[in-house]
């Protein structure tokens, strides 16, 4: 019998082999802007959880290394993940003294490289199994409901980022509700102006070039710029138009916010209507005026259900996009995660920072997940997108 | 001739924008209106010139990283020997994607502190996907045809990738290229949140004493920048595109 090397296994090998044995498992602080202390596995974990984790990194090494069956190494992975979330949240309690509640425990650069080390075996086994979109999904919300039962049966309690959050949990809830609005409600504006304009577009060829320039140049202005610049206006709107004020339109805060992502994300939906519409197969079209239809009809029945697909890519890049940008509206007081990403970094309070950004990269990843599925599935059956 | 009216229009915007950074004083009249009464109109804490040369630096050398390490990675996964790391390279551009840029600055901070280090590696590793993907959209979809004259002809694998199919990818790779500018010039403004020297100082410091002009003048510099920046790559792929006669 003879063994083969997988290649991508030595470089997951690597990392495995550094993350576990060189690099620090955890960081203890005696209070939470003080620079920390590394710890090992063996001193970050108690007695004998410390040793089986060298001891199972040393094991997934071997199996990574080697050429194993794809599905085995998904669950090797998978299993790896979970595991080191449990243990990361043991060692917060092992390491923090009792009845100390400045101290600070967070991860270190080993948990990160082997939490690395397994997400990229998982990835790769993924990629080669090719799922279902509906198989991909369901294993997102797996995975979602496994973090959110880590964080309500309190095993991560101990760590500094949730330290963090527990002193603020009511503010969280809203800073993330103003997210989601944000992001959310300017990509439902978007798609609301953006659709009709892109067939607009498609029709009147003479529109087309100049629309589009236009939204291109709007991306080039810098998120910060253009946020600042809606300021002067909506403060004037405010004060000079009745009743603008009592919807909540103001100088600062979620207006600007909302109309800047709104004008980020035309562009995207338009661009891709405009070439989803461009790629409908004349025959199609021609069928379709051949068995009477109205232009009205064709737009609905043949055009928009064979450009869907596209269209939805659009909207893909237009929600990932926004969740991100999002953060930035903090800085003109529009509320959302980026709230704690600036307030950390003013504070040079990290564990502040990561409260605000690993859920934003949490909810762009799923939002990406989620509508790629879609995607996919659009593409699959066009009839019945409509 | 078609392009007369368009290339004035640039030739115009670049001349107004270097005016503007060497002698913004004479633009004084056109932001005052913006202001309120005693509040400076041209960004006074420092010289916007200095300011526009380091964001641009700071641009360059990430874009300059990112594309060395991603035409290096991409010619590596579409060649025999790398053919394994191909799915999972797909697989990580698309989630590297969904990293808002705010949050790759802000979790670089707490690896290499505050400057211009944090806002280099982000600019970095959000660089290299556009970059990634495009090479690797370039290299693995040449024609058949021409990839086989080519070893038809006695090359060796080398001179394959540097004689035929780099060149013929180029203009793709360019494309990454300029969307990963793109975006860096803008990115890089948030760089400023975190104590890096780039135009975001401008536009922070007019938001936080409520200057419009500044946070105008700011904006306006990086989106000329990145239009001019934007329409000469087009133009250098159009050339290069004709050349490579994939037009």
């Amino acid at each position: 019998m003879t063994f083969r090397i997988d290649k991508l296994g030595v470089v997951i090998a690597a990392l495995l082999a550094y993350g576990a044995f060189l690099a620090p498992f955890a960081n203890f602080r005696a209070n939470r802007i003080v620079p920390g202390e590394a710890r090992g596995i063996l001193e970050a974990l108690p007695a004998g959880l410390g040793a089986a984790l060298l001891g199972f990194a040393v094991i997934a090494i071997v199996v990574v290394v080697l050429k194993t069956p794809t599905v085995f190494r998904l669950l090797l992975g998978l299993a790896a993940l979970l595991a080191l979330a449990i243990l990361v949240g043991l060692s917060a309690g092992h390491l923090t003294p009792p009845e100390n509640t400045y101290a600070r425990v967070s991860p270190a650069s080993g948990f990160w490289l082997l939490s690395f080390a397994f997400a990229l075996l998982t990835a790769d086994a993924l990629a080669r199994l090719r799922l279902s979109p509906l198989a991909r999904v369901a294993l997102l919300a797996a995975v979602a409901a496994a973090a959110a039962g880590l964080l309500v049966s309190g095993a991560w309690d101990g760590l500094s980022i949730l330290k963090e959050y527990g002193s603020r949990a009511d503010s969280f809830w809203l800073e993330a509700g103003r997210h989601v609005v944000l992001a959310l409600g300017s990509l439902v504006a978007a798609t609301l102006v953006g659709l009709p304009l892109g067939i607009l577009c498609h029709r009147v060829e003479a529109l087309r070039a100049g629309v589009l320039n236009v939204l291109n140049i709007i991306q080039t202005i810098p998120s910060i710029a253009l946020f600042g610049l809606l300021i002067a206006p909506l403060g004037w709107i405010a004060v000079h138009v009745p009743g603008a004020a009592a919807l909540g339109i103001r100088g600062i805060g979620a207006a600007p916010a909302f109309i800047a992502l709104f004008l980020y994300s035309l562009l995207p939906v338009v661009a891709n209507t405009v070439v989803g519409l461009a790629g409908v197969p004349r025959d199609a079209n021609d069928a379709a005026r051949g068995i009477g239809m109205t232009d009205g009809q064709r737009l609905f029945r043949v055009e928009l259900p064979l450009a869907f697909p596209v269209i939805l890519t659009g909207i893909r890049i237009v929600l990932v996009q926004n969740i991100g940008l999002a953060t930035i509206a903090a800085l003109i007081g529009g509320g959302g995660f980026g709230v704690f990403v600036f307030q950390g970094i003013g504070q040079t309070a990290m564990d502040l920072v990561l409260l605000g950004a690993v859920p934003t990269v949490a909810l762009a990843f799923a939002a990406a997940i989620v509508l790629d599925a879609a995607t996919e599935l659009s593409n699959r059956k066009p009839g019945r997108a409509a | 001739m078609k392009r007369l009216l368009p290339n004035l229009l640039r030739l115009a915007a670049l001349l107004v924008l270097i005016a503007f950074l060497v002698q913004p004083a004479l633009f004084e009249p056109l932001l005052k209106p913006l202001v309120q009464a005693n509040a400076p109109a041209v960004y006074n804490q420092g010289s916007l010139l200095s300011l526009t040369l380091s964001h641009l630096a700071t641009v360059f050398a990430a874009t300059l990283a990112a594309t060395v390490v991603a035409v290096g990675l991409a010619i590596l996964v579409t060649r025999p020997i790398g053919a394994e790391f191909l799915p999972l390279s797909r697989s990580l551009v698309n989630i590297g994607q969904t990293f808002p840029p705010v949050a790759v600055l802000a979790l670089a901070v707490p690896a290499v502190g505050f400057g211009e280090k944090p806002t280099l590696i982000a600019l970095f590793l959000y660089g290299l996907l556009p970059i990634f993907e495009n090479a690797m959209t370039g290299l693995s979809t040449l024609p058949p045809a021409v990839t086989e004259a080519a070893r038809g002809t006695g090359m060796t694998a080398w001179q394959r990738l540097t004689r035929v199919e780099l060149p013929l990818a180029l203009p793709v790779i360019l494309a990454g290229i300029r969307l990963s500018v793109v975006i860096s010039l803008a990115t890089a403004t948030i760089g400023s949140t975190v104590a890096a020297k780039t135009l975001g100082e401008v536009i922070i410091a007019g938001l936080q004493s409520n200057n419009l002009a500044f946070v105008l003048q700011g904006g306006l510099v990086v989106a000329v920048l990145a239009v001019l920046i934007y329409d000469g790559f087009s133009a250098l792929e159009r050339v290069l595109s004709r050349r490579a006669g994939r037009v």
